[in-house]
């Protein structure tokens, strides 16, 4: 899928995550904050390529705030993201 | 057994993963009213993830999809069904919805390799049109394991006003409850909207199992001891089911075909309720 415009999805609540996706130029770029950063950001960031991948997104800049998402969660926001920045 | 059925909004991720732990006979993860219409999608993804990763254990997974008189709905079926809920809630059913999303069904279990049936439909009666028309819509599926009265709706239809003591659905839930009676599915009654009072639900609950439903809708989690309470048989009734039992088994040893308990002639239809009251007892636990 080809990111052609902003678009956001989730919301900041516990248990959610807040992602916000643009177009970009230099391939996929992930800027991630979350209150369990020093534990599982790298676990985070992992699910969040997984997804990008998963649906062939090739150039998005991923600004993402976790409230504490388990996987499903944040699978299922970035699906809906991409699809809302796609044609 | 669906003594409780639980809703919960489809789109709120901490109430869809501590869902399974509440307690509730079945969980209903709602796409329709408790979702904004511009966040369908987000809890559409939302709900088939947590179907395919959370372990609800014993809990019926059930999904209230949005109407099919929109193409919201059959974006939700599209979804959902891929990932096998135990049942699909029907809003505002019709016998032509519940004909439509059967086949609907079909096609998707036949393309997923599920076997073909095993999504169940659970309607919900919330117009004046589909109380009137619910034997059909019930009988218009084999999938219909259950019916659930949504008054604060058909009220709405009707254009009477909702009260705590519920005269004005006496009608409908007898109605609900006499066909599914007849067609040999659950009766589930419609929420007490008052989330905080607890004796108004207890009195609601006792007046719904008097009338024969069988189990009840919950629209928060701490409603759900009570429902389930109210419609598992009580002790009183567990005791007078075993002794039944017990009599009836004696009387077969002795050759008897008619026996007597406690000065009472012991007919087929005490017979029926008693081995229903142990059979409930034991698909609650109770025994």
């Amino acid at each position: 899928m080809k990111i052609v415009r902003p678009a956001k999805a989730g919301t900041m609540e516990s248990n959610d995550i807040y992602i916000m996706i643009y177009p970009n130029e230099n391939g996929n770029e992930i800027q991630l904050d979350s209150i369990v950063l020093k534990q599982f950001g790298k676990a985070i960031e992992r699910v969040i390529m997984d997804t990008l991948n998963e649906l062939e997104v090739d150039n998005a800049l991923v600004v993402a705030k976790d409230r504490g998402a388990l996987d499903y969660t944040i699978r299922a926001r970035m699906e809906t993201a991409i699809k809302r920045a796609s044609e | 057994m669906r003594r409780s059925m639980l809703f919960i909004p489809g789109n709120n991720p901490s109430m869809v993963q501590n869902s399974p732990i509440l307690g509730a006979d079945s969980i209903i993860l709602d796409l329709e009213d408790a979702v904004s219409i511009d966040e369908k999608d987000a809890a559409r993804h939302l709900v088939r993830n947590a179907l395919l990763s959370l372990d609800f254990g014993d809990a019926e997974k059930v999904v209230r999809i949005n109407s099919i008189a929109t193409e919201l709905g059959y974006d939700d079926i599209d979804c959902i069904a891929r990932v096998k809920p135990d049942a699909i809630l029907v809003p505002k059913a019709s016998e032509d919805a519940i004909e439509e999303i059967d086949e609907l069904l079909s096609t998707i279990e036949r393309e997923e390799g599920f076997k073909l049936g095993s999504i169940k439909i659970i309607p919900l009666i919330e117009t004046a049109f589909g109380l009137e028309d619910v034997f059909n819509i019930v009988k218009s599926s084999k999938r219909v394991k259950a019916v659930l009265l949504g008054a604060e709706d058909l009220t709405a239809d009707m254009e009477i006003k909702r009260t705590k003591e519920g005269e004005e659905i006496f009608y409908a839930r007898s109605r609900i409850v006499s066909v599914c009676k007849a067609l040999k599915v659950d009766a589930i009654d419609t929420p007490f909207t008052d989330v905080n009072d607890f004796d108004g639900l207890l009195k609601d609950c006792e007046k719904a199992k008097l009338i024969g439903m069988t189990g009840k809708a919950a629209i928060n989690p701490r409603q759900v001891d009570i429902i389930n309470e109210v419609f598992s048989p009580s002790l009183d009734d567990l005791k007078w089911a075993t002794r039944v039992i017990e009599a009836y088994e004696e009387a077969q040893r002795e050759g008897k075909g008619v026996f007597s308990l406690d000065g009472k002639m012991v007919d087929a239809p005490i017979l029926a309720r008693a081995k229903n009251v142990i059979e409930k007892a034991k698909a609650v636990g109770l025994i």
